[in-house]
Formats: C-alpha cells, sequence, structure tokens
C-alpha cells in the first residue's frame, strides 16, 4: 500500500509544481492547494499504513494486543488540513480582489509595487 | 484476567507514569507568558471592537507586561538554565513542550519591545477610524504566534506557530486595502504559504524517520540514524523552507517586492520580526536535528550567506524609494546572521545571534524613521527628497546614529557583532566570507550615507520640481518616542555590549552543546524510565504483544514508558 500512496504523492507534487510555475494566478492558488493535500498524504503514508486495527487499549490493560494504526499521523493531518483549507480560503480571496483591482490574473504584469519604469537611485546631487 | 466491561486498572498509577506529577513551580509559567498575554489581549480587543478608542491602551498595556514578563523569563533562564513546561503535563516525548533557553527568551524580549513600540506607532500611523478592523487584535496575535515560534520545543508545534503568525500578517499586510498592496500581498502570500508548506513536508518525512516530532527527543534519536540520502533531503528542504522564510538569497525576492507596499508601521514590524523567526528556526534546528551535516550543507550555507548580504546590499545602492531601499538592507542583514548558522562554531553563534537582536531594533527603527521622513516630505524618493535638516536637525542626527547601526560602525550596536562575526570568520579561515562581510559593511555605509546626505544635507532648492515640504507633520510625539527609544537601545548596546554579550554567548554555548535543552525537556521522562520497577503500574499482562508498537524504526527513548 505505501508504495502505490507514495507515488501517488510524488503526482500530486508534479502537478502543484507544475502548476505554481504559471503565470497565472488562479492557477498558482490551485496548485497550492493541491501542495497541501500532497503533504496530508505524505504525513499520512509516512506514518505507516495500519488497517482496521484501532489504537484502543481493551478495557483492564495498559498495552493494546497487537500493532494498532498509529494515531499520530491522523491527528498531525487534521491540525494541516484545518490550517490549509484556512489559508487557500484567504489567498483566494486575496487572488479574486487583485484580480479585480488591478485588472489581471498575470504574475507577470502584477508591477504595481515593483514599477518597470521606476528610475535608479540618483548617482549625486 | 479482567473480565470485559469492566476496569481494574489503577488510573492513578497510570497518570503516574504518563504525567508529571508534581505542581509547576511558579517562575515556570512565565514561559507560557509571551503567548497568553497576546493572545488574551487580542481576544479580548476582539470583543470589544465596539470600543475602539480603548484598544490602543489595551494594546500598549498588554506589551508592557509582555516586556517585563520576558526580562523576568530572561533572567529566570540565566539563573536556572533552560525552563520547559508541557501542555496537559503529558510527559515531555509525548507531550509538547515549551523549552526555553536563552536564544529563545532573548528573541521573545526583542519581539515584545517591538511589539510595544509598534503600538505606539500605530496611536498615530492609524488613525481611529481605521482601527475597526482590528489592527492592534492582529497586531497582538501577530507578537503571540511569533513568541510561540520562539518558545516551543515541539517541531510540528512550530508549524503551527508558522501559520499563527502568517495569518495575522496576511491580515496585516492588506490592512487599508489600497491597490498596490493587495499586489504586495498576493506575492508575499503565496511565497510564504508555499514556505510553510515545504516545512511540513519536512516534517512529515521526518517524522516517518524518526518516529518523533520533539526536538530534544529528535536531538537524541538523530545520531543514531544512519547519515543518508534521506536525511540529506530533509535537511535540504528544511534549508529551503527556513531560507525562504528569512529571505536568504535564491529565494529572497518575495521580500522587497511586498515590505514596502502595506502601513508603514506593518512594514516595520515585519522587518524587524518575520525573517528572523526562519532564522531562529534555522538556529534550532541545526543545532538540535542536525548538529553534523555533511560538507556539502557547510558550504552551500556559506555560499548562500555570500550571496545573500552581496545581493541584498546591492539592491539597496540601487533602490530610489527608501522603503524598498530598507527592505533589500533586511535581506543582506540576513546574510549575516546566516554565516552563524553556516560556521556554527559558538563564536560565530554568539554575533548571529547579537546581529539578530540588533538587526531587530534597528531594522524597526529606520522604518519609524522612514515614516516620519515620508510625513514631513510627502515622499519616499530619494530623487525628491531633501532639505530636512534645516527643519530637523535633531531628528537628521538620530537618522544618521540609525544609519551607522546598520552599516556596522562604532560605537553603535551593530559594530560588535560584525566584529565578533568577522574574528569567527577568520578563526575558520573562511577568508571570502571575512571579505564579503567587510565588503557588505562598507557598500551598507554607501547605501545609507547617501539615503542620510541625499535626504537632510542636500539643500531643498537643488531638488528640481519639487515643493518644499509640506508641514512639519513628521515630528509628532508618538511618530518620534518610538524611533528614540529604539535609538537609546542601539547607543546603549553599542556603549555597553557586555550585557547582550554574557546574554548571546550563554545562547550560542546552548546550542552549540544542546545537553542542557534536551536533558531539562525530557527530565521528568528520564526520572520516570530510570526507577520504572517502583512506580510501574500493576498492570495485567496482554495475552499476546506487550508493549505499543508501529510498524517503523522505533525511536530509542520511545520504549521505555510502557514497560511491562
Amino acid at each position: 500500500m505505501e508504495p502505490a500512496l507514495a507515488v501517488t504523492v510524488g503526482c500530486f507534487f508534479a502537478l502543484s509544481i507544475y502548476l505554481m510555475l504559471s503565470d497565472s494566478t488562479i492557477r498558482i492558488v490551485l496548485g497550492i492547494a493541491i501542495l497541501g493535500n500532497a503533504v496530508n498524504l505524505l504525513i499520512f503514508t509516512a506514518g505507516r499504513l495500519t488497517r482496521e486495527v484501532p489504537p484502543i487499549v481493551p478495557s483492564g490493560y495498559s498495552a493494546p494486543f497487537e500493532a494498532t494504526a498509529n494515531p499520530l499521523p491522523q491527528a498531525l493531518i487534521l491540525t494541516a488540513i484545518v490550517i490549509s483549507f484556512s489559508l487557500f480560503a484567504f489567498i483566494l480571496v486575496l487572488v479574486y480582489r487583485a484580480y479585480q483591482e488591478l485588472g489581471t490574473d498575470s504574475s507577470q504584469e502584477m508591477r504595481l509595487a515593483e514599477p518597470v519604469d521606476e528610475p535608479g537611485a540618483p548617482r549625486g546631487y | 484476567m479482567a473480565a470485559p466491561g469492566k476496569t481494574d486498572v489503577d488510573l492513578e498509577a497510570l497518570r503516574a507514569v504518563s504525567m508529571i506529577q508534581e505542581p509547576t513551580p511558579l517562575g515556570d509559567w512565565l514561559v507560557v507568558m509571551p503567548v497568553l498575554i497576546p493572545f488574551v489581549a487580542g481576544a479580548l480587543l476582539i470583543m470589544l471592537r465596539q470600543r475602539i478608542g480603548w484598544h490602543v491602551q489595551v494594546a500598549a498595556a498588554a506589551f508592557l507586561l509582555l516586556v517585563l514578563s520576558n526580562i523576568a523569563l530572561i533572567a529566570r533562564v540565566a539563573d536556572q538554565g533552560v525552563v520547559v513546561m508541557t501542555m496537559g503535563r503529558w510527559l515531555a516525548p509525548f507531550g509538547i513542550a515549551f523549552s526555553v533557553d536563552m536564544v529563545s527568551a532573548l528573541f521573545a524580549l526583542a519581539a515584545s519591545i517591538v511589539g510595544l513600540v509598534a503600538t505606539l506607532y500605530a496611536e498615530e500611523d492609524v488613525p481611529l477610524g481605521e482601527r475597526r478592523y482590528g489592527f492592534f487584535a492582529f497586531l497582538l496575535l501577530l507578537v503571540g504566534g511569533v513568541s510561540g515560534a520562539f518558545m516551543t520545543g515541539d517541531i510540528f508545534n512550530l508549524y503551527v506557530w508558522f501559520e499563527v503568525l502568517l495569518i495575522s500578517s496576511f491580515g496585516l499586510i492588506i490592512y487599508g486595502g489600497e491597490k498596490i498592496q493587495l499586489d504586495g500581498a498576493v506575492k508575499y502570500a503565496v511565497l510564504n504559504l508555499i514556505a510553510t508548506t515545504l516545512f511540513l513536508t519536512a516534517t512529515g518525512l521526518l517524522y516517518g524517520l524518526t518516529g518523533t516530532l520533539n526536538f530534544a527527543d529528535l536531538a537524541r534519536v538523530m545520531p543514531e540514524l544512519q547519515q543518508g540520502a534521506p536525511l540529506a533531503a530533509i535537511g535540504a528542504l528544511f534549508l529551503l523552507a527556513f531560507g525562504m522564510k528569512a529571505a536568504g538569497f535564491p529565494v529572497n525576492f518575495w521580500l522587497p517586492a511586498s515590505y514596502h507596499t502595506p502601513k508603514l508601521v506593518v512594514s516595520a514590524v515585519f522587518a524587524g520580526l518575520l525573517t528572523k523567526v526562519g532564522i531562529y528556526a534555522l538556529f534550532r534546528v541545526t543545532s538540535l536535528v542536525f548538529p553534523t551535516p555533511p560538507d556539502v550543507f557547510r558550504f552551500t550555507l556559506i555560499a548562500v550567506a555570500i550571496a545573500t548580504m552581496l545581493i541584498g546590499v546591492f539592491g539597496a545602492l540601487a533602490q530610489n524609494n527608501v522603503r524598498r531601499l530598507l527592505g533589500f538592507l533586511v535581506v543582506s542583514g540576513i546574510g549575516m546572521m546566516l554565516v552563524g548558522v553556516a560556521l556554527a562554531t559558538e563564536e560565530a553563534l554568539m554575533g548571529a545571534v547579537f546581529y539578530a537582536l540588533h538587526s531587530i531594533i534597528v531594522m524597526t527603527a529606520l522604518y519609524f524613521a522612514v515614516g516620519v521622513i515620508e510625513r514631513t516630505a510627502g515622499t519616499n524618493q530619494l530623487t525628491a527628497l531633501g532639505g530636512l535638516y534645516r527643519h530637523q536637525p535633531f531628528f537628521a542626527a538620530i537618522f544618521l546614529i540609525l544609519s551607522f547601526a546598520v552599516a556596522g560602525l562604532p560605537p553603535f550596536s551593530g559594530f560588535w557583532p560584525k566584529v565578533v562575526l568577522v574574528k569567527a570568520s577568520l578563526a575558520v579561515e573562511e577568508n571570502v566570507l571575512t571579505a564579503a562581510i567587510l565588503v557588505t559593511g562598507f557598500l551598507t555605509t554607501l547605501a545609507m550615507g547617501r539615503v542620510w546626505a541625499l535626504t537632510f544635507w542636500r539643500p531643498a532648492d537643488a531638488v528640481s520640481g519639487v515643493s518644499p515640504p509640506a508641514a512639519e507633520d513628521g515630528l509628532r510625539p508618538m511618530l518620534v518616542i518610538p524611533v528614540g527609544v529604539l535609538t537609546a537601545l542601539v547607543v546603549i548596546v553599542g556603549l555597553f555590549p557586555e550585557t547582550v554579550f554574557a546574554l548571546a554567548e550563554t545562547g550560542a554555548k546552548g546550542l552549540i552543546d544542546p545537553s542542557d535543552y534536551v536533558n531539562a525537556t525530557l527530565a521528568p521522562y528520564d526520572a520516570l524510565a530510570s526507577d520504572t520497577p517502583a512506580t510501574a503500574p500493576p498492570t495485567v499482562e496482554p495475552p499476546t504483544a506487550g508493549p505499543l508498537t508501529f510498524d517503523q524504526p522505533e525511536a530509542g527513548s520511545l520504549d521505555g514508558a510502557q514497560t511491562e
């Protein structure tokens, strides 16, 4: 199971990097969303996969009987999902507002903060 | 054997092996204050959104309290060594620990000072009508997030604090919603989000390899692992992620593209604090997780440090907009701090810690000062500035002091860390690095000297086509007091550097030999592991396997709590 998931994670990363290298801001944002999911899947895989054995200690014992599913990666992923979702929501609105205000979704043409024709520093008085 | 559904486990005994039993000493509560105070105050301000007039007072009081609490924390760390507190009193490698050594405490103090002066400055810079979207709440939460990143002893928790400070900084960078801010914010947000995600990737891989996330536990587990491709890849990912956060050379372009766009007080806080969180994370990770990196890392870091300081200062020399010029100087300063990470000798780290503290104070002060110039002259373009000396001779002197300090000229605070860094790089015979540090200092003097000469010294009538300064508006007390306080700090630290030197040396020693940090964090756990037979709970032997195991390379110190 791990190799298949590892390959999936690799595909997610490749796709997200491809999208983030794009000129269009909306594609960059989609790339970020996929990157977040790629990482979640990566943590899940890195925590090792054990199916259908919940990490529950039977009553009366102080340790589980057998190797159980690792609960920690799932806790990490839950945290990461919440965070990446909220930041994705923010950045989606930000990019849309930037598109409205600046009239472009091309990252090449967003030059308001760094004007192309800005004069250089004066060389003397 | 127990009947199903019947619990005959002694819960008290189980607690004895999984939780810290002794109550936390009162002084140790100082460890959570840097997070608690800003968060409580920030939450209070959100609740008080109908009473905008109170915001600045509440924020100032909270920051003042924070500064005092952080000074007490430094005293406690100096007195007792590393101070640790764990969430919910769970034993350290399992519970999340806040471990504070001298470096954490010093950075936290600098952050709280920046928060305090920024609150004063914002009293003038953010007028009453603009405060209803919660400027001061954002500022408090930002400082809370930054402090949390400095305090935490858990690498996943560090990621969470990165995100906390990131979301607050997003709120601040678009505060006001100007077009230019949206442009800068897109670049800032996208690249910082990618950097944090890369950091999370590296953390996930590290967890897969070691099975632990606690810094102290990692420091014990890492030496047992084989140096090889996975470790090198993880190290490279951490380096890239934190390098991006800190604006190191090949990934620094988001900083000068965005730091000049928000409100001035926001620029100042960002320039002072945010990049240093990346540097702090590099200190922490190189010290605890990768204490003996392969040679290629050392070479890469030195190359990155040289490139960062030179590219930064060349960028500054080319700028006409003073705020953007300062953005490039922030980048250049990051190069200096990277010297400490690269050489990783005690002397170099001491210099880097000192330089980081100096840079936090002086960059914030310079942005504040540029704010005063902008208000007085109505522009921040060097081509259009001139003649301010006639209006503000005293302020001109302050600006000159800050310029000398950022360039590293004596007798101001930038001089001492630079001396130490030069000495440290000579000691290991990295002569190119030494040359780069000195050349950067010289070029910074040129860049800042030119700003001063053109802005203050040049007669106003030499500037063609520009109206003379509009008003004396710039010298409002609430704008000048923060600059004055920070400049006083710069001068005092420059004239009497012994205290900061001693504290930075303690910090550097802790980074070189983190055994105190590790032992203090894991002390309750170690105590329990050493006398397990005495305190082991009367457990019933499970019929099949004993200890809880995962199908993974077991971390060396993870076993022990679940002994039979």
